[in-house]
């Protein structure tokens, strides 16, 4: 339906990225979290991205494929005193890159930005359009 | 008479059809930005609004006449043919959207579109001057 789909598409991107955010936020909270629900350390999620179509239309919207938890190993740190630590006294930290979650942070942040921008052309045109023969 | 008012406009009207059908495929491009293996789409601006001019748009079914008392006519939707863009630096993960060039793509296009609206506005002030006169 014409210009209204470019809401549509544009609105797929914010909530993909607002999901890549949340994503971040959890993995920069338990950055340090040794042991979670499981027992186990922590492990750092990720969100994957799939174009997906908007009813039929030529644009194409973007929607969270399927959130991963990174298979690389955690962080080993010598700290004997803590009770989670194994016999030669190293505790399995979580495998969070807390450098590369602040550069998600910043790529998520920049391109809902962007897509908030495009909505905001498309209600202009669609208001422009509305006062045509005026 | 309704058809000399109809053709006036119909020529901004298929513009403004393919400008927002550019601008729909503008935002794909735009938010699949950070899709793995997405290719960026666009299409020939020029030779899209040829074909719909002449009428012959692939997206275009006619309306088929089977006695002689029928209209002819035929679906306005205007499509065009997709291609992909060629990057300049694709990325690792095989995406081949570059926001700069999308950017500004976008902007062009809403600037375009825009114009178009007020070119038929300035059409419809003529013909309503000229039914006043």
């Amino acid at each position: 339906m014409g210009m209204f789909s470019t809401f549509h598409i544009a609105g797929s991107a914010l909530s993909a990225q607002s999901m890549r955010l949340n994503a971040v936020a959890s993995n920069l909270a338990n950055a340090d979290s040794v042991v979670g629900a499981d027992g186990k350390p922590y492990r750092a999620k990720q969100v994957v991205f799939e174009a997906t179509p908007i009813n039929g239309e030529s644009g194409q919207g973007v929607r969270v494929k399927q959130i991963v938890e990174d298979a690389s190993p955690g962080r080993m740190s010598y700290d004997p005193r803590n009770p989670a630590a194994d016999d030669k006294g190293y505790v399995t930290m979580p495998n969070v890159s807390v450098v590369d979650e602040m550069v998600n942070m910043i790529s998520a942040s920049r391109s809902y930005q962007t897509n908030a921008e495009v909505m905001n052309t498309a209600k202009q045109l669609l208001l422009k359009t509305l006062t045509l023969g005026q | 008479m309704a058809s000399k008012i109809d053709n006036a406009l119909s020529f901004q009207q298929q513009v403004l059809g393919l400008r927002a059908q550019r601008q729909q495929i503008l935002a794909g491009n735009i938010a699949n930005a950070d899709t793995p293996n997405y290719k960026a789409r666009d299409f020939d601006f020029s030779a899209a609004l040829k074909e719909a001019v002449a009428g012959r748009s692939s997206g275009n079914l006619a309306l088929s006449t089977t006695d002689a008392a029928h209209l002819p006519g035929s679906t306005q939707q205007s499509s065009a043919r997709l291609l992909y863009r060629n990057p300049a630096q694709p990325s690792a993960d095989g995406n081949t959207v570059e926001m700069d060039i999308e950017r500004a793509q976008f902007s062009e296009n809403a600037v375009q579109y825009e114009a178009s609206v007020a070119f038929i506005t300035a059409q419809i002030k003529l013909l309503t001057a000229a039914v006043q006169a």
